[in-house]
């Protein structure tokens, strides 16, 4: 009698999951698990060992346990939209997809409170809060696709979010297991739950801390409507300083959105929105709430903007007019993804006030590297994607793109902002977290990990650079004699 | 600032206990003061505030009332409208994480943080978030920081969001028995009208509508009832707790979903947050009201009383407890700052 040859690890993960989950919910042959090995940001792949789909709580707390007994990495995934590579697999370790959560579980048009699942999709929320005239207001421009489960992961933003809010806004509550398999719950659907904001520190920290198994969100009373003007301006710095005008009148604009010249004639191409094609830039501002308060909200939004040097104003006459305006601004990503075979998105924000200096900056950086770059931008609260076009194909040229854009990231913490507003740092902007912060706050947020995840099997190796990564990248890149954090070792 | 630095450090390395303090102004939340008393008062200052920019940076030590102040002459305001109890300051109001009457409408204190500096219990002084509305870079540690009653660090400087004052304000009184007033509460706030805040007491229902004057007109319209003669004044005692109501010995706040209905507990209630927020001058054991609160799905918090020993704040489940040590021992691995105050043991 021979021995049996001892089972690789690959076998006996899947075989520990498959003991409780039904054969079609653990994929490990290379042609079904390749379709999870990257999320929106395909530049980086890897296959993962296991990919598990649970369809109940149950089955995501024993998929823990089994991950902690065998010591293996688990990385939560909800519709792998994100952009920044959150959900980006492990190689050695279990995809856990929670796709499988897609049942609302109870809309409560009284207290105006939506409980579901997290692989419920971001418009799914307003689709079945809208009999009740209520509406779950985070829209990041992917919610057709992405579920509230990622959303939570990476605090979402949006469109509207100057006046309603991101993520962090508008969660109540959530519910889920720690990487040991013990439920969970942060939050209340009662105001300031007792202790410490732990769904604070949840939302936004990218699947480290725990995995989500149920949200409850706060649903609103949706606007009876809402009107946008489109505004031209000659000179991209005029735009900007309309924008704290508008701000500075006291008016909170529902959406302020901004694109300069190559992103309006990249877009114009793809669906005809509409826009002024000789303008340096154009501004998309909106108000909302009762037609009245929205005739004169709109009334004092125009004279501050021609107040502030607009060129040309356009309002919205009707609500196939607003959609087309901003269909635009929503198609821009895929818009740019025509005019280029790839386009990498940045996502720092930055205070308002500096956008003039930013954006000069990344004209300079446009000709240092040879790479156009258009912009589209939430004006309203300064976050900025600008869009390297390059094309991958072509020898150097994704590493020249990595370059711009880590020089045009390290220029926004320069002015007093960050390396990403709402994509979050996932691998993509790993490096950058090491000019944001310091050595010591890198160190206690690796604490707050091990708080939740003493092991570090939950997401490894994402968000939170390691010390001896930051060295590393430190010595790549020197400027003028002077070395960051010079008290670490050096390898 | 040095200063707080090398104290933190010394204290640290005798495991001496510092009892963070701004104005004293909420000296009597949360549980017992423990500690040599660390002044925060000398450190004082807005350090940077642009009205454009919607965001106000102040070190601790400011007056709570200057920071207001400040915004004010520029048509700003802190929309969560912090109850000040006394000489706030602006750190202070941070670590408490109290709001006031918008809180309903415009969410809380912690909706609003956007950055901090914080010395950590090594005497190391940190910075999370920034001056910037979208920021998830790193864990939300100013959130977190937001409301710890000073167990985690000392906030040293603060960033918060501002919105600009509404144009208009108008105060209705309707006379309704309390269950009524919880339904109407959450019918109106399931629609667009411009209510800032609520407050039910004594058969009375009182709603402010702030906003621009033509939504509250509309909204007045909606809403029907007595235009009070001095709203601002009658909210300022809600805010400030110099209502005649709360000066009972023993005031409990129970925070529960709006729509949870009439608590069944001996006392009567005053109602605010749109049904969300019930205060309780209740003889009741602490036992029962927090019974009563779980069941109604909230939690109570012993606000004042003479007698703390049932704790101020409501038990947590283990699992949160274990979580709550386990980052109390990240950011201040010896335990000094503010020891028990939150939690015992934390």
């Amino acid at each position: 009698m021979g021995e049996a040859l001892p089972l690789n690890r690959q076998q006996e993960v899947a075989r520990a999951l498959g003991a409780f989950l039904p054969a079609r919910a653990v994929l490990h042959e290379e042609e079904d698990t390749r379709p999870y090995e990257c999320d929106g940001l395909t530049a980086y792949r890897q296959v993962p060992m296991v990919v598990a789909l649970p369809e109940t709580e149950e089955q995501v707390r024993r998929i823990l346990k089994v991950c902690v007994a065998m010591n293996v990495p688990v990385v939560p995934r909800g519709a792998g939209t994100g952009l920044s590579g959150g959900a980006l697999p492990p190689g050695d370790g279990v995809l856990l997809s929670m796709a499988k959560f897609m049942r609302v579980v109870r809309v409560d048009a009284i207290a105006r409170v939506a409980v579901v699942q997290p692989g419920v999709r971001n418009a799914v929320i307003s689709e079945v809060a809208a009999p009740y005239g209520l509406y779950y207001a985070p829209d990041p421009s992917s919610q057709i696709a992405c579920t509230i489960g990622g959303n939570v992961s990476e605090n979402s933003g949006g469109v509207h979010c100057l006046k309603y809010g991101l993520t962090v806004h508008n969660v109540l509550r959530v519910r889920g297991f720690t990487v040991d398999g013990e439920p969970i719950e942060v939050g209340s659907e009662a105001p300031d739950a007792a202790g410490l904001d732990l769904l604070a520190l949840a939302i936004g920290s990218e699947g480290m801390l725990f995995v989500v198994t149920e949200v409850a969100v706060k649903l609103l009373p949706k606007p009876q409507c809402a009107r946008v003007i489109m505004a031209s301006f000659d000179d991209v710095e005029k735009a900007g300083d309309a924008v704290a005008a508008v701000i500075g009148a006291g008016i909170i604009p529902a959406g302020l959105e901004m694109m300069d010249k190559p992103a309006t004639r990249a877009v114009e191409q793809f669906v005809a929105a509409g826009y002024d094609l000789d303008a340096a830039a154009i501004l998309l501002c909106e108000s909302d709430g009762t037609p009245a308060e929205v005739d004169d909200e709109t009334a004092r939004m125009e004279a501050v903007l021609k107040g502030a040097g607009a060129v040309r104003l356009a309002v919205s006459r009707d609500e196939a007019e607003r959609l087309r305006f901003w269909s635009g601004r929503k198609a821009a990503f895929p818009a740019v993804g025509r005019i280029s075979p790839d386009y990498y998105c940045m996502d720092g924000t930055i205070p308002r006030k500096r956008l003039g200096e930013v954006l000069n900056f990344i004209a300079e950086m446009e000709k240092k590297y040879a790479l156009r770059c258009p912009n589209v931008f939430h004006a309203g609260d300064g976050n900025l994607h600008p869009l390297i076009l390059f094309d991958a194909s072509r020898p150097e040229e994704l590493e020249r793109t990595e370059r711009f854009a880590a020089e045009v990231l390290e220029k926004c913490v320069a002015v007093g902002g960050t390396i990403t507003g709402e994509h979050g740092v996932g691998v993509e902007k790993i490096n950058q977290m090491c000019t944001q912060f310091r050595p010591d706050e890198l160190e206690l947020f690796h604490a707050v990990k091990r708080a939740f995840d003493p092991r570090g099997l939950l997401n490894p190796g994402k968000a939170v650079p390691t010390l001896a990564r930051c060295a590393e990248y430190g010595r790549m890149r020197v400027h003028g004699g002077a070395l960051p954090h010079p008290e670490l070792e050096r390898f | 600032m040095g200063e707080f630095e090398e104290r933190i450090r010394f204290a640290a390395e005798r495991a001496a206990p510092l009892r963070l303090r701004g104005g004293g102004s909420k000296d009597f939340y949360g549980n017992e003061l423990r500690g040599e008393v660390l002044d925060t008062r000398g450190y004082r200052g807005i350090v940077d505030y642009e009205p454009s920019e919607l965001v106000v940076t102040a070190r601790c030590g400011t007056p709570l009332a200057e920071v207001e102040q400040a915004l004010a002459e520029r048509g700003q305001c802190l929309p969560f409208e912090p109850p000040h109890f006394g000489a706030a300051t602006f750190g202070g109001c941070v670590a408490s994480g109290l709001s006031g009457p918008r809180r309903a409408a415009a969410g809380a204190l912690r909706d609003y943080v956007l950055g901090v500096k914080l010395i950590d219990g090594k005497g190391r002084l940190l910075q999370f978030g920034g001056q910037v509305m979208k920021n998830v870079a790193g864990y939300d540690v100013s959130r977190l920081a937001a409301g710890s009653l000073g167990t985690l660090g000392l906030i040293t400087e603060a960033s918060l969001k501002v919105l600009p004052r509404p144009a208009t304000e108008v105060t209705l009184q309707l006379e309704m028995p309390q269950a009524t007033a919880l339904e109407k509460m959450n019918r109106w706030a399931g629609q667009p009208l411009a209510i800032s805040a609520t407050a039910w007491f004594d058969g009375v229902l009182s709603v402010r509508l702030s906003g621009a004057t033509i939504a509250v007109q509309s909204a007045q319209r909606a809403v029907g009832g007595e235009e009070m003669a001095d709203g601002a004044s009658y909210w300022r005692a809600l805010r400030e707790q110099t209502h005649a109501f709360f000066s009972c010995p023993t005031l409990w706040r129970i925070a529960v979903p709006s729509v949870a209905p009439p608590l069944a507990l001996a006392g009567a209630p005053f109602i605010e947050w749109g049904g969300g927020l019930r205060w309780m001058s209740s003889a009741a054991p602490a036992v029962e009201v927090r019974e009563t609160a779980h069941r109604a799905g909230g939690h109570a918090t012993l606000f004042r009383a003479a007698d703390k020993s049932a704790g101020a704040f409501t038990p947590l489940e283990p699992v949160l407890m274990r979580l709550h040590g386990a980052l109390k021992r990240a950011f201040d691995p010896v335990g000094i700052f503010n020891p028990g105050r939150l939690y015992p043991k934390l």
